[in-house]
């Protein structure tokens, strides 16, 4: 589109043009699966625009300006690369008046001369006559219909979807994509009954299976098979890391006695669905370690360390039909436990169920891969570049300790670990790591009783 | 413990389960009740935590974190929730 001589993002006259953005650092291309929204529609920061697809996720797509849309530029179904400018949007608080129709008397000034008009003429039908309101009987007033003028018929949104050519696919969820896959079964023939007609993975497990002849192998064209495009994504990466990062690998195994004493303190005041699990808990400390030793929170870009300006956390959430994502926790480090866990609980949930949303898809500065309480003791772990460092967590389970008094016991620990980048950082600064994420495991809600001394930040140095 | 209560206490269970983790549901249909459904299932302590707090809501059964260890197995959930609820 060489008429839209806007630079990336940026206000096109009297508009705003909303580009693709990089919903992760090794995408190039993103197809949009479906629009949230209408021509017409004012939107808000934040408001969710579009499913994007990618090669790893479907991803729902917050728009970070506010306006009216005022056109689609991209055709769903159709890849496109990151910066492809996606929807025009108009400055909202400059036409909040009856929307001048479209073809205004003078012409546009400035810039070569639009593509012409979508053949939309019919102007959208005046807002119907407002129902007759019933003069007397005085119910509580109903809250005023806040501005949202009787929506456009959404059908135009929805109606681009399907017909685009054969390649297209019905919307559907990444997990109902990876259950036909492993099916053999198309999803163009199941019925979908989500949003939109979206397949979801229960119609998927509803379908009656494919011919049963069909072998399991290959039965699917490559490309259409999402498993296979989410695996390639990780070898892409996985790849990446193991030729460019030379890895060193620390472990400390750290006493969760106290932290799981106070954890389960915390939840005792609290109800069943705002429990803290320990992953949480882990989640944080992680934080506060990557705020106090600043050298392993950030990128390796152009031969050189870039440190984070804040800890983004990205979060491994493996799936279970196999594959990964990794969404990231933006300002991790201005968090407390209890939002930490809002936010894993509504990322895993997301992660294994349908979209993500795209303020998850930032770039980390630094991940955290936890191998569940059903997982392998210690993980020795590929730093996702250009991250310089990753953090790993085994399983939670008591195993022998050794008291300060000299005696044994069995006692809750995880031992945790640190891949880093030894072009960014060397072993001591690791250590620095690794001990002020223990510390922070000592008491993660504070001092347990209000003792005089605040803990005299010991310089240790091992 | 009435039989209906109890078939009604299970379909909780089996549908708190599927909210959580769909793609369980043939996995599920066979399973042991008295084995550990969650590991079988391969669910962590976030599904875990989900599924208990599912179930909290749909039978009203107040469910502190330390009786979470114990409700493992399809048998122990029923069980635990059928104390609670028919009139002990």
């Amino acid at each position: 589109m060489p008429e839209t001589a806007a630079p990336a993002g940026s206000t096109a006259g009297a508009g705003y043009v909303f580009e693709l953005p990089s919903l992760g650092a090794d995408m190039e291309t993103g197809t949009v699966l479906q629009w949230y929204v209408n021509v017409g529609d004012t939107v808000a920061r934040g408001d969710v625009v579009a499913l994007v697809s990618t090669e790893k996720a479907d991803i729902d797509v917050e728009i970070w300006r506010a306006g009216r849309v005022a056109e689609y530029l991209v055709e769903p179904g159709v890849a496109v690369p990151v910066g492809t400018p996606l929807l025009r949007l108009e400055s909202a608080g400059a036409s909040t008046g009856p929307r001048p129709t479209r073809a205004p008397a003078a012409p546009p000034p400035a810039a070569a001369p639009p593509p012409p008009p979508p053949p939309s003429a019919a102007p959208p039908p005046p807002t119907a006559p407002p129902p007759a309101t019933p003069p007397a009987a005085a119910p509580p007033p109903a809250p005023a219909p806040v501005a949202r003028p009787p929506a456009v018929a959404p059908v135009p949104a929805v109606g681009v979807i399907r017909p685009v050519a054969k390649g297209a696919r019905p919307p559907s969820s990444p997990l109902a994509r990876v259950l036909a896959a492993e099916r053999g079964l198309d999803l163009a023939t199941v019925a979908g009954t989500g949003p939109d007609g979206a397949v979801t993975a229960r119609d998927v497990l509803a379908a009656p299976p494919p011919a049963p002849s069909a072998p399991v192998g290959a039965p699917a064209a490559a490309p259409a098979d999402p498993a296979a495009a989410m695996r390639r994504a990780i070898a892409t990466r996985m790849e990446r890391a193991n030729r460019e990062i030379p890895h060193y690998h620390l472990d400390l195994e750290i006493d969760l006695a106290p932290a799981l004493a106070q954890l389960e303190e915390h939840n005792r005041a609290l109800p069943v669905d705002q429990r803290v699990l320990p992953a949480a808990l882990l989640l944080w400390a992680t934080a506060r370690a990557a705020a106090r030793v600043p050298e392993l929170n950030g990128h390796w870009v152009d031969d050189a360390f870039r440190p984070a300006a804040g800890v983004d956390l990205g979060v491994v959430i493996s799936l279970r039909r196999g594959g990964l994502l990794t969404p990231t926790i933006v300002g991790a480090d201005g968090l407390d436990p209890d939002q930490l866990m809002a936010e894993l609980r509504a990322m895993v949930t997301a992660a294994r169920s349908g979209a993500l949303r795209s303020s998850w898809m930032a770039e980390a500065s630094l991940t955290v891969t936890n191998l569940g309480d059903n997982g392998a003791d210690r993980v020795s772990g590929v730093i996702f570049p250009p991250q310089v460092a990753l953090v790993g967590f085994g399983a939670i389970r008591p195993r022998p300790m050794a008291t300060p008094a000299g005696g044994l016991e069995a006692r809750p620990s995880v031992i945790t670990t640190l891949a880093a980048d030894h072009r960014a950082t060397d072993g001591a600064t690791g250590s620095r790591f690794l001990a002020a994420l223990a510390r922070a495991l000592d008491e993660p809600f504070g001092p347990a009783v209000p003792t005089p001394t605040p803990d005299p930040r010991k310089d240790d140095a091992p | 413990m009435s039989t209906s209560s109890s078939i009604d206490l299970e379909a909780a269970v089996r549908e708190a389960i599927l909210s959580v983790a769909p793609d369980v549901e043939a996995d599920l249909a066979t399973i042991d009740p008295d084995t550990d459904a969650f590991e079988e299932l391969q669910l962590d302590s976030m599904d875990h935590l989900n599924v208990v707090t599912a179930l909290a809501r749909s039978t009203g059964v107040e469910i502190p974190e330390a009786d979470y260890p114990a409700l493992r197995s399809l048998g122990a959930l029923v069980g635990y929730l059928a104390e609670r609820t028919i009139g002990s």
